[in-house]
């Protein structure tokens, strides 16, 4: 099977940018998302439609992002 | 271009026409461990890097037996071609590279670019797992002179031995951050070893997800001291991404000594007492 309507962009989830990249395999769309740097993959989720898979992954990546903690750095 | 690069990277055109060759097995290996079941290069394995590819009871590499277990069930024998690929610009694949060259693989190869690049070529992805006949392997002596433990870490940092390049973002080795967004906080302390260098592993690659070439990569290094002269010492948080820059360093640019510290900062950013620099 070729994946069908493959997207990848960018955007800003609770202060942080991601990547978010959907794609449809078959009858289902797959959705990641990815913090833009280190780059590391942390969230996802499917979906029947691509507004489904990326709003869950994206409510998903939301609560984990809150819980990121920054420090001062001197 | 050095003489390493084709014998150790292949191209996503050569996997698409090579998958399912006899001696070749095609091993997917992502940090999200669930991206192989949302479709992966036909006759591709998947392997499990938070179980299948470390001691799940010791913190360690996987174990000889273990890994003589997972090679034999993927159809691996000692002669095979295991050509590596994942997400995240083949963060894992080269975990699993670096742990095949500790025990000894012969012919294990990196897909360049990895998943982000097959996707976005639009290639064929299945969920269908391969009919795979087992096959006996047998692993060599463990060769640590790829890997460093904290002794030789610490000595590192005294004597400036060996470079000791931070492979981590600007935030994590500034201590800003303690893991990368998103992910779990796994050490007590932020910054990064005293003299080492930033140079994170994104800078290895293109925004396709392949390496840079010869010469950028040499450049990248030699702008920081790191150069082939020089024993060097990666290291990230886990081990993962700093597999990703000694794969670059040792089998791309052909550097002699180069170590991956998997301890990495989850060891030494938990260590009471350990000297941390930061910014």
């Amino acid at each position: 099977m070729k994946p069908e309507e493959h997207t990848r962009r960018q955007e800003e989830i609770a202060g942080w940018p991601v990547t978010i990249e959907t794609y449809k395999l078959g009858d289902v769309y797959h959705c990641t998302i990815a913090n833009v740097d280190p780059g590391a993959r942390f969230a996802r989720a499917d979906g029947s439609t691509k507004e489904e898979a990326e709003t869950r992954a994206i409510e998903k990546a939301t609560r984990y992002l809150a819980q990121t903690r920054t420090f001062p750095t001197t | 271009m050095p003489a390493t690069l084709p014998t150790v990277l292949v191209t996503t055109d050569w996997v698409a026409q090579h998958a399912t060759d006899a001696n070749v097995r095609v091993v997917e290996v992502d940090v999200d461990t669930a991206a192989y079941d949302q479709g992966h290069v036909g006759g591709a394995v998947g392997w499990n890097w938070t179980t299948e590819l470390c001691d799940t009871l010791v913190r360690d590499i996987v174990p000889a037996a273990k890994l003589e277990e997972l090679l034999g069930k993927s159809g691996i024998g000692n002669d095979t071609t295991i050509v590596l690929y994942g997400d995240n610009n083949n963060w894992f694949a080269a975990w699993a590279f670096w742990q095949l060259k500790l025990y000894g693989h012969e012919d294990v190869r990196i897909m360049d670019g990895g998943r982000k690049k097959w996707l976005a070529e639009g290639r064929d992805l299945t969920t269908d797992k391969p009919n795979v006949q087992r096959k006996t392997y047998k692993t060599k002596p463990v060769d640590n002179s790829l890997r460093a433990f904290l002794p030789e870490v610490q000595q590192a940092m005294k004597n400036k031995s060996a470079a000791l390049v931070d492979v981590r973002s600007p935030q994590e080795f500034t201590g800003e951050i303690l893991a990368p967004p998103g992910l779990p906080e796994t050490c007590q302390r932020g910054g990064h070893i005293p003299g080492a260098k930033s140079i994170p592993w994104g800078k290895n690659c293109n925004d396709d997800g392949t390496f840079k070439s010869f010469e950028d990569l040499r450049a990248l290094y030699a702008a920081q001291g790191v150069t082939a002269d020089r024993s060097v010492i990666a290291y990230c948080r886990i081990g993962e991404r700093s597999s990703l820059t000694w794969f670059a360093l040792k089998h791309l640019l052909g550097f002699k000594d180069v170590k991956n510290y998997d301890g990495s900062w989850t060891e030494w950013g938990n260590l009471v007492g350990a000297p941390v620099e930061k910014p």
